[in-house]
């Protein structure tokens, strides 16, 4: 077991794994990652065959120290981070020795930042999951002075791997299919709402996003509808006709009518997109989208096998120099072997 | 209640899931259709969840493709006449106590063409079922109030109910678990939380639980508030 200590910490660091399904019966959403992506990512590189808990870091990061040596490394949003003032690349693993400050700065593109740890985070498990669900009381933000399990990593010495990541940051054009309520919305009102070029608004958390437009409110046919269930992904008009796009910690059950719902693949780049950033959206046939789905185990194979070694410049090999220096000193048992 | 209404739409609910909604607008005869088919689905996704006049069947893609879960519904619906049911005998019964305190019962009242006493009488009298679990984890929808309680939300939110807080609109009450933002009108207060998160059993109601008020006072509900389940009694039923 090692321990991680936060130094301190942005507003919003959650633990955070592919959530507690199967609850949609008592309320309860599944939660988990605002990017899943970027869970999978992080397994892959850190060789896991499954997605382990990692710290979520919602615009900033924080300072973090271990008393163990672990490798981790950092996916989704893209932060700045150095160790020791040496800086650590994106989706590519690194080592944090003992007593070394890692830190995290600000999300530079993208909102929501990974931090994984090669053994995982653990913390506290609810219902099969250690998520915080921040709506449901679940958990809570990190804060400085807390410490937090991590599993050990099994190989800390294990050569440096590197992923290119799936291009989702800054915005862009996100696909939706309809859902049950989209023939609610006239043709002429869905024409526009997919003519529309929206900006991510500055309110979003883990429960939704809110999107800004120019031009009238999207109106339908709901009134009298009952409430119905609402999925991650779907776009609901709030009763001011704007766009409100539910992410993990959705609700599970509404009365606002819902235009659509963004397909799974896509829900990173809107969970993503910053306040400013530009988002379309694009309708596809069911059948469409239904053929774009792809399992989160099927995902996970497929970037394992895009890892790659980390091929290092000779202006880096003073730093792998350092490294083995680092890990010489602290691991200290290399004799006894 | 006319029958008419009733009438089974198959739909698409994102890429793993299928919902059969049974009619558009609220009524007892579309919850009856939904308890029905919720049990008798189940098993046919890996999950199967009721909503007031809905049931969400989450499926997973890689096992079976969305053309074969909806041919297995289609079946299902053509077994019988989803028109006209009764609601299942419930398996079982809560008593809950409630002060009926609320800022805006004299609102309520009004808008169902009651006085307060009447409209408590009635929120007292009726038995409700638990019709559907959901938006915040727990929070169950409670129905159905006499038809004048088909009264609309409010054009404006609450900002804040507390934890416990007894709302009602479109013939239903509902129980917020948690202090919440609402477009209900508050009624009442409960000492009784259906999201008990430390708990081992987190979520204390199910669908098609029977529930009934009991009024108590301000003072008693302070006192239950220390209670477990906040004074409220569940009765297993047969």
């Amino acid at each position: 077991m090692t321990t991680l200590r936060v130094i301190d910490a942005g507003p919003a660091v959650t633990v955070q794994d592919m959530g507690r399904p199967g609850w949609t019966a008592k309320g309860l959403a599944r939660g988990g990652a605002a990017d899943r992506l970027a869970l999978l990512e992080a397994a892959a590189l850190l060789g896991r065959e499954a997605p382990l808990a990692a710290l979520e870091m919602a615009g900033a990061g924080g300072r973090f120290t271990v008393d163990a040596p672990t490798r981790f490394c950092l996916t989704g949003a893209r932060m700045k981070a150095e160790v020791d003032g040496r800086p650590v690349g994106h989706a590519e693993t690194a080592l944090l020795p003992p007593g070394a400050v890692l830190r995290v700065g600000g999300a530079e593109k993208g909102s929501y930042g990974y931090l994984a740890f090669a053994g995982g985070v653990f913390g506290e498990d609810w219902l099969g999951s250690r998520a915080a669900h921040l709506l449901a009381g679940v958990g809570r933000a990190l804060a400085a002075g807390d410490e937090i399990a991590l599993g050990s990593d099994p190989d800390p010495e294990a050569a440096a791997r590197v992923l290119v990541p799936e291009d989702r940051l800054g915005g862009g054009t996100v696909r939706m299919m309809p859902g049950p309520q989209t023939g609610l919305f006239g043709e002429g009102v869905l024409e526009r709402f997919l003519d529309t070029a929206f900006t991510r608004a500055p309110q979003a958390n883990r429960q939704g996003v809110r999107l800004e437009f120019e031009g009238a409110p999207f109106e339908s046919e709901t009134q009298g509808l009952a409430s119905d269930f609402i999925t991650s992904g779907d776009v609901q008009m709030t009763g001011d006709g704007r766009p409100y796009v539910l992410l993990a910690e959705s609700q599970t059950v509404g009365g606002y009518p819902r235009i659509g719902t963004v397909i799974a693949a896509d829900l990173p780049r809107l969970a993503q997109a910053q306040a400013g950033d530009a988002v379309r959206f694009e309708m596809l046939a069911v059948e469409e989208a239904d053929a774009l789905w792809e399992s989160e185990a099927a995902q996970l194979a497929r970037l394992r096998k895009a890892v790659q070694p980390r091929v290092r410049d000779p202006h880096d090999i003073p730093d792998l120099l350092g490294y083995q220096l680092v890990g010489g000193v602290t691991r200290g048992n290399e004799l006894e072997d | 209640m006319d029958a008419e209404e009733i009438t089974p739409e198959i739909l698409p609910l994102g890429q793993d899931g299928v919902l059969v909604r049974f009619a558009r607008a609220v009524s007892p005869e579309a919850s009856a259709a939904v308890a029905r088919f919720a049990a008798e689905a189940e098993g046919l996704a890996g999950e199967v969840a009721p909503a007031l006049a809905s049931v969400l069947l989450r499926f997973d893609p890689s096992q079976m493709g969305r053309a074969e879960l909806v041919a297995r519904v289609e079946d299902l619906l053509d077994e019988r006449e989803w028109r006209g049911l009764e609601d299942p005998a419930p398996t079982r019964r809560w008593r809950v106590p409630v002060a009926l305190d609320g800022p805006q019962l004299a609102e309520a009242a009004d808008l169902a063409g009651l006085s307060e006493a009447e409209a408590c009488d009635e929120f007292l009298a009726t038995e409700l079922r638990v019709r559907a679990i959901g938006f915040a984890p727990g929070m169950p929808y409670l129905g159905f109030l006499p038809e004048h309680w088909n009264i609309p939300r409010q054009t404006d939110l609450t900002p804040k109910v507390p934890a416990g807080a007894l709302v009602v609109a479109v013939r239903q009450l509902v129980l917020f678990p948690t202090e919440s933002v609402t477009g209900w009108r508050m009624v009442g207060r409960c000492a009784f939380r259906p999201f008990r998160r430390g708990a081992k059993e987190p979520f204390p109601l199910a669908p098609g639980d029977a529930l009934r008020f009991e009024r108590v006072e301000a003072a008693e509900l302070e006192r239950l508030e220390t209670e477990p389940l906040g004074g409220a009694v569940c009765e297993e039923i047969g």
